[in-house]
């Protein structure tokens, strides 16, 4: 008898908390992959494809399911991989491809034909124009993509690397001045014998 | 009149070296060479280019428009021409260029129509559009368009304009004359501010080793009949920060992620005033202004100079000593080697000092931090320096701002006090110029996210638009087609049809009709056919009797092929088998 009501209790706490679980998963359901969001936060946001995935999103998609590796972004450069290692634990791997200088893109205003394609492809609307009226990108908002380079057909776009300029000048890191030690021979000399001593 | 002062924490006593520059009253300086004029002199947006190569310009006349509400325009310092519009060497730490107008005088020094006015006959928002358009920014150092903090907190009432004379800074002595010998139109400035502000009482700062200018400035407090209280502060370097100066003054502390005003207490510089006022009363643009030339040179004193003048030409007024190796600009705490000699006086000059290895020796190497605390001890603002060091040497950015590196002033007291040597305020400035790059980048990012996903929407909804389009269009066709053959049904019926021979004269007239279309179908097919052969290959006149003998054994393959394909296919597979 006694059991039977011990199985019973167990299974009785069981349940409940099995339902309490239950109604827990639906109640406080996470709407997708939280880490995908952590990802996509690290990557440049470019969407310009050079990872081999349709824009940013699908490529943290693919690295939060481990299907890829975590150093095809070249516009995120050495430090997006270093970020990328830390989150998810991986080893850090020496960039899939050449890092370049941060550029933007220009259109030479006299060659631009008005055809907007270029238009069509920028992923993030940095190019305003109108069919057969001159076309011109919006600076700040130029991701560096080169997108819109294959498609004009008269070649008139082309990418100029951002300097340093005022604005966006740093300061830079410290540099410490290594300066020889005027410490005579023998000093050395001694310590060195010191240690073997020891 | 007896007042309780407060103390800020930390703080260190430099020597001051201030009395070199007071000796000889403010000199004017001849029209330099030429003048090169920054745009982009005040804190934020930088201003548009208004002239161009080529014109002339009279004096005080503007030059660049203020891009938004916070910037400030900028004037002709002198009459001239404009040589160019282009980039030069900044008196900046970095070194970079940026966009000026160069200027050279025509020694006529000429004045546009200048337009005075009485400011009280103004309404405020005209008081502060004015000050903006004369160029009025902060001349204690920060640039930040006045105007801009003109404006009383909506629900806090103002208390306290406090106005700061102090000048802790050593060797700089601008605002020491500037208030010994133009004391009045720097209260009359503060007559302004206060006609704009309402505060309930005006308290002007200014360090007690600055006895003559304190007595000056209550001279023309009582001269004017004003309620402005002249206090005298301890000299403690860094007192004449807005921030220690406010909690010397009215004993309040304002948070970083405030603004003074929320406090109900705002701060100018003496200088500012003076600035402001020339701007309403008398109709003059900042084009000039006081800088104390100092330091390794035979003679120094202050001079009133036009804003881009080259900082060269201005030293050689007080005849610099043959070693000299280089200009500071700002004071030997906070400010810095500028890039090149040649770079122009700005807004924000309030100081050169000519450097030499006596004055200032060359700082020993760094050594390792002892921890001694002495950093912490100096710091104004209460903050740990040796922690946000730390942090700021291993790169580990979100510590630094656990740390609160952004109440840092970067005055500099740390580094004065460092046993070790250590140059801690570069790296806190290395530190935060990292972390508002990386904020940049963050916001572009997040931008270009927004974008991107709202072009794909853009795009998911236009091709539905599209395909809707299409469904209803064809759906409309449908309707038609039905619409016609129910037409052409209900016309036979028709009972009494006009028309007697309509019954069969409809199909009559579509037949015709089809019958042309089939006909000229037709003969597009043969033209098509005729073409296809007249396009046979023209290699096959002279063959040899084996080719000929080959030629026919396949034409014969393809009739039987062309007869009957089943049958003449599986000989085929057969003879490859």
């Amino acid at each position: 008898m006694e059991l039977l009501l011990a199985i019973a209790i167990m299974a009785l706490g069981a349940l409940v908390l099995g339902a309490a679980l239950g109604f827990a998963s639906i109640k406080f359901k996470v709407e997708g992959n939280p880490l995908v969001e952590k990802i996509e936060g690290i990557l440049p946001q470019t969407q310009c494809g050079q990872c081999g995935f349709p824009g940013c999103k699908p490529y943290a998609e693919a690295i939060a399911k481990g299907e890829v590796d975590i150093n095809l972004c070249p516009p995120g450069g050495m430090e997006g991989v270093q970020k990328l290692a830390d989150l998810l634990g991986r080893e850090v791997k020496p960039l899939d491809a050449e890092e370049k200088p941060k550029s933007v893109a220009i259109i030479d205003e006299n060659t631009c034909i008005g055809c907007t394609l270029c238009i069509q492809a920028c992923p993030v609307d940095a190019i305003v124009g109108a069919a057969k009226q001159m076309h011109t990108i919006i600076a700040p908002l130029c991701t560096g993509c080169e997108l819109c380079l294959p498609p004009c057909p008269v070649e008139c776009i082309r990418m100029e690397p951002i300097g340093e300029n005022i604005d966006n000048w740093k300061w830079r890191y410290p540099v410490v001045q290594i300066k020889a030690a005027p410490l005579p021979a023998r000093d050395t000399s001694t310590g060195g014998g010191m240690k073997e001593a020891a | 009149m007896l007042m309780n002062l407060f103390k800020f924490k930390g703080g260190v006593k430099p020597p001051t070296n201030k009395t070199q520059s007071t000796g000889l009253p403010i000199a004017s300086t001849p029209l330099p060479s030429r003048l090169v004029v920054p745009l982009h002199q005040s804190i934020g947006g930088m201003p548009n280019p208004v002239v161009k190569a080529g014109d002339k310009v009279l004096k005080g006349q503007l030059i660049g428009e203020a891009d938004g509400w916070i910037s400030a325009a900028v004037h002709a310092p002198t009459s001239g021409t404009v040589v160019e519009v282009a980039m030069h060497v900044q008196p900046h730490p970095s070194g970079l260029d940026a966009l000026c107008v160069v200027i050279e005088p025509d020694g006529k020094d000429e004045w546009i129509a200048r337009e005075p006015v009485d400011y009280k006959s103004l309404k405020p928002e005209e008081v502060r559009e004015r000050l903006q358009q004369a160029g009025v920014v902060g001349l204690g150092g920060a640039v930040f368009p006045t105007h801009g903090k003109l404006r009383p907190a909506k629900t806090v009432p103002m208390e306290e304009l406090v106005i700061n004379g102090a000048e802790c800074e050593p060797f700089i002595t601008c605002d020491d004359l500037l208030m010994r010998e133009r004391a009045e139109e720097v209260v009359r400035g503060i007559g302004i501010f206060r006609d704009l502000l309402q505060p309930q009482k005006v308290l002007i700062g200014i360090e007690d080793n600055k006895p003559e200018a304190a007595a000056a400035m209550r001279a023309a407090v009582d001269a004017l009949n004003e309620p402005f209280l002249v206090v005298q502060v301890p000299t403690l370097y860094p007192a004449g920060g807005a921030k220690q100066l406010i909690r010397v003054l009215t004993g309040k502390e304002v948070p970083a992620s405030k603004r003074s005003t929320d406090l109900g207490v705002q701060c100018f510089n003496v200088a500012t005033a003076y600035t402001a006022w020339r701007a309403i009363a008398h109709g003059e643009p900042v084009i000039s202004r006081l800088v104390t030339v100092t330091g390794n040179v035979h003679a120094p004193r202050n001079y009133e100079v036009l804003i881009g003048t080259p900082m060269d030409e201005l030293l050689k007024l007080a005849i610099p000593h043959p070693d000299t190796d280089g200009i500071i600009m700002g004071g030997p705490m906070m400010g810095f080697l500028v890039p090149d000699m040649h770079v122009p006086v700005i807004k924000a000059t309030n100081c050169l000092i000519a450097h030499d290895d006596r004055l200032f020796p060359p700082k020993p190497p760094e050594m390792p931090c002892i921890r001694c605390g002495a950093c912490a001890e100096a710091c104004p603002h209460e903050l740990q320096p040796f922690e946000m060091y730390w942090f700021s040497r291993a790169k580990n950015f979100g510590k630094t701002q656990e740390y609160n590196i952004f109440d840092c002033i970067e005055c500099g007291c740390c580094a004065f006090v460092c046993p070790s040597r250590i140059p801690l305020v570069q790296y806190f400035r290395f530190a935060k110029s990292e972390i508002w790059a990386r904020e940049r980048e963050k916001n572009a990012a997040e931008g270009a996210k927004a974008r991107f996903e709202f072009k794909q929407l853009r795009d998911e909804r236009e091709k539905a638009e599209k395909a809707e389009k299409l469904a209803k269009a064809a759906a409309a066709q449908a309707a038609k087609k039905a619409a016609e053959a129910a037409e052409a049904a209900a016309a036979p019926a028709a009972p009494a049809a006009p028309v007697a021979p309509g019954g069969d004269g409809l199909p009559g007239a579509v037949d015709p009709e089809k019958a042309a279309k089939m006909a000229t179908i037709q003969a597009a097919m043969e033209r098509a056919k005729a073409q296809r052969e007249a396009a046979q290959p023209k290699n096959t006149e002279t063959l040899t009797a084996e080719q000929q003998r080959a030629v026919d054994e396949i034409e014969a393959r393809r009739v039987v092929f062309e007869a009957n394909p089943e049958q003449a296919a599986t000989p085929a597979s057969e003879k490859t088998e």
